[in-house]
């Protein structure tokens, strides 16, 4: 092609080509800026921007680096697989088996109910959404709860979980009053945190899908339902697995709900029944409350435990935004930040 | 003070017009057609500029016999020597030479892919802010190398239209003041250049606005509400809107790339009309799919195809008596 | 399958909604009792909580006395503070994020704020508390300034500057995650629109793609305010669990004096929970925080109104 293009007459007016690529360029592998034309306070913006950014990035890495020292520095196996206990001293007060197990107990549960809820909600709002009116009301209410503080949450359960009628959720103590406190009453009072984190990435996930995918599998005699079972849902797992792993680290993450709605106490504490359900049942804890129990705030004093228990936690954090990053590049079609360059190579002509 | 030409800005169009002044090319005014093939010939040349930067290379297009339409002032303004334009290792424009003359409409025709959208950016740079991109050659405007001028200020002489109308979300009165607010800004470089300090305010502003949308031959129809969105209008008032931005700024060069592509055949007429009008006032370069467009609008016309200039001449020449046979076979392909 | 969803949907409101109902019902009978004074000045709040503790026990004589203000002055503070500093630090970094950083540096800079939301406020809580805490205690605040108002509180490295500086840092990501989301969607046909007329790219920025992110911006100091209100554990273990209304007028002492916002008092005091006059106090405080959580989200909507008639915030 390019020796048909050189063989071209070159003495005709105006034409090109006959002559080899130079050998030097301009090149502008990425956009650089010459801020030197530019006024003086654009410029100091422009610094700013870049101070800005890497100092955000510099405080995450200070976090993580702390955490990583104090917690290598603290953490053993055996912590890991013992039971604390009450002991004042910090080398009796055990390990944080108890919390380990009430994290993913508590995570397993607040998931367990947000996913389904969140995509059913999602798909209604983004399939069907009639009446306007309730579309609009489940909008903003799940934007309230995207932006609700948690400890209201708990104070809710705590009210609800109370009554007598949901007394087969948790645990009824001798006098008759419901304690409220439960895995399963936490696990449901923590849903509320990540539903909105389901609803989100289901609703764009679904926004995202061409409109005929949708309009191919109608043509083919298929209902509505049947679209959506059958061809919606599965081509947006990955939007939907990014959402609840984002859900489960806010779940995982929180407090006050562990404080009010689960007990925050030192063990797991099955309560009757099945084997299997009794712990679910039963009132407990989690990591962030060993954190906090065992900070200068708390009544465990033993820093040391706090810091390890912090690493473990940061571990997990650190690897569900791994697993979201992943899920998400699958989805994710949209290249962020590819402006200031073409689609592609050659998208001008 | 004025030793560096990226503090200095263009000296004259970077000031809004008064309305109703007359848009003077950089030359002395050429009162003959044959003077201003001359003067197309012998570019004008500002005191204090080298001449001899403007010595022609050996294959520079020889000067056009006469343009198609004759007007009263055809100066050249921006010349381009083999010129080479790179998307990573693709070449996309190979060893292009052309003149941009004011006074009459360069059209930029061939087949999609033929470079010719990549060669409209490179003149006001724009391919700069496109990673990847890569240039070679000489751009001059007034016999200034384009590259020893301040990215924006060169952008505010030359400025450009794209394919889809794309108005700011702001009312029509604000898209079109968006760059005359702009010199405000930069109005401390004005100072240290001796210029006017301050850019239009107030109603110095408004008329500025005002004038601009009369020449892009908005005015009549939003005239009555400057301050609806623009998104509000339709596909062909928003690229008269985009045509009005632009011209507001008192470019001196208007790139416009395939500007009625997006457009239905009215609009489209009324947008060739303005283009049309506005020769005797900025140089156009127009990029344009549409042949019987290039026709219609163009007084030179220079044919691309994969990245190569084919063939550059009077409009007349390139669509009746072609030398190329590739021209001949694309130009007929389209007529039939 | 629609009557299902909708089914699903109508009872996770209807939830949603009793959340807003039980709070309120619950918390009535301490503005009862109250009544405006609730919300003023008046004594020591840490000992108005205790004496419902410790006070009678049968409903009749109940101790309620309650005045709110120093916690929610506290509030005011840290969350007013806290979203005031992070809105436009968020606005730089996302700036950063999606029109400056090279592609090397955002590569490390935007996983690192994704991160950074992750990470829980308990871990906050642990390094402000054993890490800043002792050094603003030790380094920062002078003997003459613990001994200026010492005869009311103690200063420590609890305080209202660290708590409000651990908050800011706590709310940015999420911020900087709505307006980058926002920026990213600007049109690249308007900022090369922008830059092809001889505009900057920062004056670009901030012109056309700041001005189409504002709805978004709204939101995200939304948003953050929420969070910022509602945060409890970090606060409650960094700002000084301590009722006290720092004082401005006390001049640099000012910013070492203890603060406890509502939603940090809430934790501090769940173990009280069981007892009666309390309990309603702490549903008082949670509808208050809810309250204002629910204006803040109102008075975010109805400014991004008049921005629809631009197209932008549609």
């Amino acid at each position: 092609m390019e020796g048909a293009l050189n063989a071209t007459d070159s003495s005709t007016l105006g034409v090109s080509g006959a002559r080899k690529p130079p050998a030097t360029l301009r090149r502008s592998q990425r956009p650089r800026e010459r801020l030197a034309g530019w006024p003086i306070a654009d410029r100091v913006a422009w610094a700013a921007c870049w101070v800005v950014g890497v100092g955000v990035s510099l405080v995450t890495a200070a976090i993580v680096l702390l955490m990583a020292v104090k917690g290598i520095a603290y953490l053993h196996p055996a912590l890991l697989f013992e039971h604390p206990s009450a002991a004042v001293a910090q080398s009796q007060s055990g390990g944080f088996l108890d919390p380990i197990e009430g994290t993913l107990l508590l995570t397993a549960v607040g998931t367990a109910i947000a996913a389904p809820l969140g995509v059913a909600i999602a798909v209604w709002l983004h399939e069907y959404g009639r009446p306007a009116g309730l579309a609009r009301a489940t909008e903003s209410a799940i934007e309230m709860t995207a932006g609700g503080p948690s400890v209201l949450f708990a104070l809710f359960g705590l009210i609800l979980f109370a009554r007598p009628v949901l007394a087969f959720l948790s645990q009824t103590s001798a006098g008759g009053s419901v304690s409220g406190r439960s895995f399963l009453t936490a696990g449901a009072v923590s849903s509320l945190l990540a539903l909105p984190l389901v609803v989100g990435a289901t609703r764009e996930a679904l926004a995202q899908l061409p409109a005929r995918l949708r309009e191919a599998s109608q043509a083919l005699g298929k209902t509505r339902a049947r679209t959506i079972r059958k061809v919606l849902l599965p081509s947006i797992r990955p939007g939907i697995a990014a959402g609840v792993v984002l859900g489960m680290g806010r779940i995982i993450g929180d407090t006050a709900i562990v404080i009010f709605v689960l007990g925050a106490t030192l063990h797991l504490t099955p309560a009757g029944g099945l084997p299997g359900l009794s712990a679910l049942r039963g009132e407990g804890t989690t990591l962030t409350a060993y954190v906090r129990y065992n900070s200068p705030a708390g009544e465990g004093l033993a820093p040391n435990k706090a810091y390890a228990a912090a690493f473990v936690l940061m571990l997990i954090v650190v690897a569900l935004n791994f697993a979201v990053v992943r899920l998400g590049s699958g989805s994710r079609r949209k290249r962020p930040f590819a402006r200031w360059r073409p689609a592609r190579a050659g998208s001008a002509q | 003070m004025n030793q560096d030409p990226r503090l200095a800005p263009p000296v004259r169009r970077i000031i809004p017009r008064q309305a109703g002044t007359v848009v003077e090319p950089r030359s002395e005014p050429a009162p003959s057609a044959a003077a201003a093939v001359a003067s197309a010939a012998q570019p004008a040349v500002e005191p204090g500029v080298q001449s001899g930067a403007w010595q022609d290379p050996v294959d520079m297009p020889a000067p056009p016999r006469a343009p198609t339409t004759t007007h009263s002032n055809v100066v050249e303004r921006m010349r381009l020597e083999s010129v080479w334009l790179a998307y990573g290792d693709r070449w996309v424009v190979r060893d292009v030479s052309l003149p941009v003359r004011q006074g009459e409409v360069l059209a930029l025709i061939g087949a999609s892919g033929s470079g010719k959208t990549t060669l409209l950016r490179s003149l006001n740079r724009l391919t700069e802010i496109t990673a990847g991109a890569a240039r070679a050659g000489h751009i001059t405007l007034d016999g200034e190398e384009i590259d020893g001028l301040e990215a924006n200020d060169l952008r505010r002489r030359i400025s450009m239209v794209f394919q889809q109308p794309n108005p700011f979300p702001m009312s029509v009165f604000e898209n079109v003041a968006y760059s005359l607010r702009e010199e405000r800004a930069a109005r401390r470089r004005r100072r240290r250049a001796g210029l006017p300090g301050r850019g239009p305010r107030g109603d110095q502003l408004r008329a500025s606005v005002v004038e601009a949308l009369r020449r892009a031959g908005l005015y009549d129809e939003v005239g009555d509400d400057l301050d609806r969105p623009a998104l509000g209008l339709s596909g062909g008032q928003q690229q008269r809107l985009c045509i009005a931005r632009s011209l507001a700024a008192g470019p001196e060069v208007l790139l416009l790339d395939e500007p009625c592509s997006a457009l239905d055949p009215i609009s489209t007429a009324t947008i060739e009309e303005l283009i049309v009008g506005l020769r005797e006032s900025v140089a156009v370069v127009i990029v344009t799919h549409n042949l019987q467009q290039a026709v219609r609008v163009a007084d030179h016309v220079a044919f691309m195809h994969l990245g190569e200039l084919v063939e550059y001449g009077p409009s007349q020449q390139i669509f009746e008596h072609p030398r190329q046979q590739r021209t001949r076979d694309y130009v007929s392909g389209a007529f039939g | 399958m629609e009557w299902l969803l909708r089914a699903i949907t109508i009872s996770v409101l209807v939830v949603i909604g009793l959340i807003a109902a039980a709070i309120l019902i619950e918390a009535w009978p301490s503005f009862e009792h109250n009544g405006i004074r609730w919300f003023f000045p008046g004594g020591d709040v840490d000992q108005q909580l205790k004496a419902m503790i410790t006070g009678p026990q049968e409903p009749a004589r109940y101790n309620w006395h309650f005045r709110g203000w120093p916690l929610i002055w506290g509030t005011i503070l840290t969350s007013g503070f806290a979203v005031i500093f992070a809105l436009p630090l968020a606005i730089l970094a996302a700036i950063f994020i999606v029109e400056i950083a090279p592609a090397r540096v955002r590569r490390v800079v935007e996983p690192a704020v994704w991160l950074l939301a992750g990470v829980p406020s308990v871990v906050y809580g642990l390094v402000g508390l054993l890490v800043i805490v002792p050094w603003v205690e030790h380094d920062l605040i002078s003997k003459a300034q613990k001994h200026s108002v010492d005869y009311v509180v103690q200063l420590t490295g609890e305080n209202v500057s660290v708590a409000t500086a651990i908050l800011t840092v706590m709310i940015l990501p999420i911020m900087i995650a709505l307006i980058v989301r926002a920026l990213q969607t600007v049109p690249r046909t308007w900022t090369e629109g922008s830059v092809a007329l001889g505009v900057n790219r920062w004056r670009t920025i901030r012109r056309v793609s700041l001005r189409a992110a504002r709805p978004a911006i709204i939101a995200a100091a939304v948003l953050a305010m929420g969070r910022a209100l509602g945060e409890s554990i970090m606060l409650s273990m960094v700002s000084g669990s301590r009722g006290f209304a720092a004082n401005p007028l006390d001049g640099a002492t000012f910013f070492f004096e203890p603060v406890r916002p509502l939603a940090a008092t809430i934790i501090d005091y769940a173990e009280g929970i069981s007892v009666a006059p309390l309990r309603h106090t702490l549903y008082a405080m949670g509808a208050v925080l809810l309250v204002s959580t629910a204006l803040f989200s109102l008075a975010g909507w109805a400014v991004k109104q008049p921005l629809k008639r631009y197209g932008i915030g549609t």
